[in-house]
């Protein structure tokens, strides 16, 4: 990656986040902090990694994008409305009835969301099953799907695992977006999940960890991942929940926040930095 | 259209399996997107001959009924129409969410084989056992929900659900059912079919109870009581106006499933029935509230009063009370 590249693809993180900070302050809160801890990796999917078009979101010959941690149907929004799959303004009407933007992700109204999720654990699943047919029709299509590291609570992303893996579906790139936090606390307080790295080899993924902050070892992740001929591949992200925004992230219960003044405060100022570099080269 | 015509005489017919089986065979031969999903009882449900037939066209999920129904909501993603297999509890309870979120509300095509429901289960016991599938899948929104009279009218249904997008829920028995309807018999989705005519008491029954309907219907016109006989074999969408029409005049209904009384046929006729306002008692049997058991399926039909002398005493007790 150049220098450009990259710098582009923090120009795209810098408007995502400030599109899910806007996004929150416009509905007084949400799930904020599930929604900036994969900033970074959409930045990285639809900035680089990912075929797809925009103005044709049902292409068939399109990679596969699933958020089986559904409830960051905000981030995933924010992404799309930088990639132009809609406008932006239109993602404000986040949670009004009628609205295209549910809080979280439904594929029969939200153009670019390939799976509708929110109950956990079945991302994955249809990320499996999308994969499994892409091979049985020879193509070199990818899905990408993030689960997020509460969600390995559910039994389901374990059977999920175990099938991919069996049938060694290395054209699913399986993210764990590990933001250490869940709804009610820590993770390792309410289940402790151990070494997910451990356990995804255990299972026969092909795994490694990256900084699920850098853009650079996030995609030079997926490249090595897509390298993978063998198994399936799992790529763990270290990040932070309410990633990026320091105040947020330092908030105990930043799953699902509802904003007080300070806090709006704090998402103005950091909208108004963020800005700044992604609109430092209009 | 409609062209079935009724057996007058017993003929040896396969297992349902057999048909389930055959038919997908047939309809992978025509249709390539056809694919079969099994959850480790390919032995059970015969899918494992499909996987030998038509290798590229079976899917082993093994032994992960929820993840088997993503996996089939994912392929439907891609144009394949998925045929998932597993025992209707596993499906109904234990995938019940997965069937909703993946499936039905994603607007996803899933046809489920969901076999041996209600004492179909025999010696599987109690635990296999679902008398409550019926409750769940009806209120899945746009679902379509059948319980077939026999190997006939699987192998139509079969083709019919095909060519159709959504889910298709299709409980029954793996094993022998009474052949009611001659081969070639064409049905119509959300149609009931009236078997026997009669004036005075109205029989709805599916599945495993048609045959113990029709017997019980020939007892009681010896009887005395003309009793007419419907094949209700789409649940849902349930033929309302069929049952208003052939309703009226009667004197008592009776609704006959391998169910609960609860949220199976016997409710949604009961919703028909107060909805118009129609003053004619129903009778519902079916399973009474009741955990399934271990045992033969005669000793269960008879334990949880699925019988024709147990319908054909529903009606006499009504009538001489």
């Amino acid at each position: 990656m150049t220098p450009q590249e990259l710098n582009q693809l923090k120009k795209y993180s810098a408007h995502i986040r400030a599109n899910v900070l806007k996004l929150m302050k416009a509905k007084n809160g949400g799930h904020l902090g599930g929604s900036l801890s994969i900033v970074e990796v959409l930045s990285v999917l639809y900035g680089r990694q990912m075929r797809y078009d925009a103005k044709n979101p049902r292409d068939p010959h399109r990679d596969y994008f699933v958020l089986s941690k559904g409830h960051a149907g905000p981030g995933l929004y924010s992404a799309l409305s930088v990639f132009h799959f809609f406008d932006e303004a239109e993602i404000y009407t986040l949670n009004e009835g009628g609205t295209r933007f549910p809080s979280h992700p439904d594929r029969t109204k939200t153009p670019g969301v390939d799976a509708t999720t929110g109950s956990l654990g079945q991302g994955i699943s249809v990320a499996a099953g999308i994969a499994y047919a892409l091979k049985l029709q020879g193509t070199d299509q990818y899905v990408y799907c993030i689960v997020g590291d509460g969600e390995l609570n559910e039994g389901q992303c374990w059977e999920a695992f175990q099938f991919i893996a069996s049938y060694r579906l290395n054209n699913l790139i399986v993210f764990i977006d590990d933001n250490k936090r869940q709804l009610d606390g820590y993770t390792k307080d309410i289940i402790n999940p151990f070494d997910i790295v451990e356990k995804m080899r255990a299972f026969g993924f092909s795994t490694e960890r990256v900084n699920g902050g850098s853009e650079e070892a996030i995609s030079a992740a997926v490249d090595r991942a897509k390298a993978v001929t063998d198994s399936a591949v799992c790529i763990v992200l270290d990040t932070i929940k309410g990633q990026g925004i320091p105040y947020f992230e330092n908030i105990a219960d930043n799953h699902s926040v509802k904003l007080s003044p300070a806090d709006t405060v704090v998402i103005d100022e950091s909208v108004a930095a963020l800005s700044a570099i992604y609109e430092e080269a209009k | 259209m409609t062209m079935w015509t009724a057996l007058k005489e017993p003929f040896a017919a396969k297992e349902q399996r057999a048909v389930f089986v055959e038919t997908l065979q047939e309809l992978i031969d025509r249709n390539p997107r056809v694919v079969a999903l099994e959850a480790d009882l390919g032995g059970a449900s015969g899918f494992s001959k499909i996987k030998e037939s038509h290798p590229a066209h079976f899917v082993q999920v093994g032994i992960s009924e929820a993840n088997m129904i993503g996996v089939a909501a994912g392929m439907s993603l891609r144009g394949y129409i998925p045929f998932v297999h597993t025992f209707a509890p596993f499906v109904a309870r234990r995938a019940c969410d997965q069937l909703y979120m993946a499936g039905a509300y994603s607007k996803n095509t899933i046809n489920v084989f969901a076999s041996d429901p209600g004492v179909c289960a025999a010696t599987n016991g109690g635990t296999h056992t679902t008398f409550e599938d019926l409750g769940f899948i009806r209120a899945l929104p746009d679902a379509l929900v059948f319980d077939p009279a026999d190997g006939v009218q699987l192998n139509w249904l079969l083709h019919e659900l095909v060519d159709r997008t959504g889910i298709h829920y299709v409980r029954t028995t793996r094993k022998d059912i009474r052949p009611i309807y001659k081969p070639g018999s064409t049905f119509e989705i959300g149609k009931g079919n009236i078997l026997t005519a009669g004036k005075d008491v109205l029989l709805l029954a599916m599945g495993e109870l048609l045959g113990e309907a029709l017997d019980a219907a020939a007892r009681l016109q010896q009887a005395g009581i003309s009793t007419e006989v419907i094949d209700m074999f789409t649940i849902k969408p349930l033929d309302r106006d069929l049952i208003l029409q052939e309703a009226s005049g009667k004197k008592l209904i009776v609704t006959c499933e391998n169910h609960s009384v609860i949220n199976g046929l016997g409710s949604a006729v009961a919703d028909v029935i107060a909805e118009a306002a129609l003053n004619i008692p129903l009778r519902k049997v079916g399973i009474q509230d009741r955990f399934g058991q271990v045992g033969s399926l005669k000793y269960l039909k008879q334990t949880y009063g699925l019988t024709a002398e147990h319908i054909q005493s529903v009606v006499q007790d009504h009538f001489s009370a």
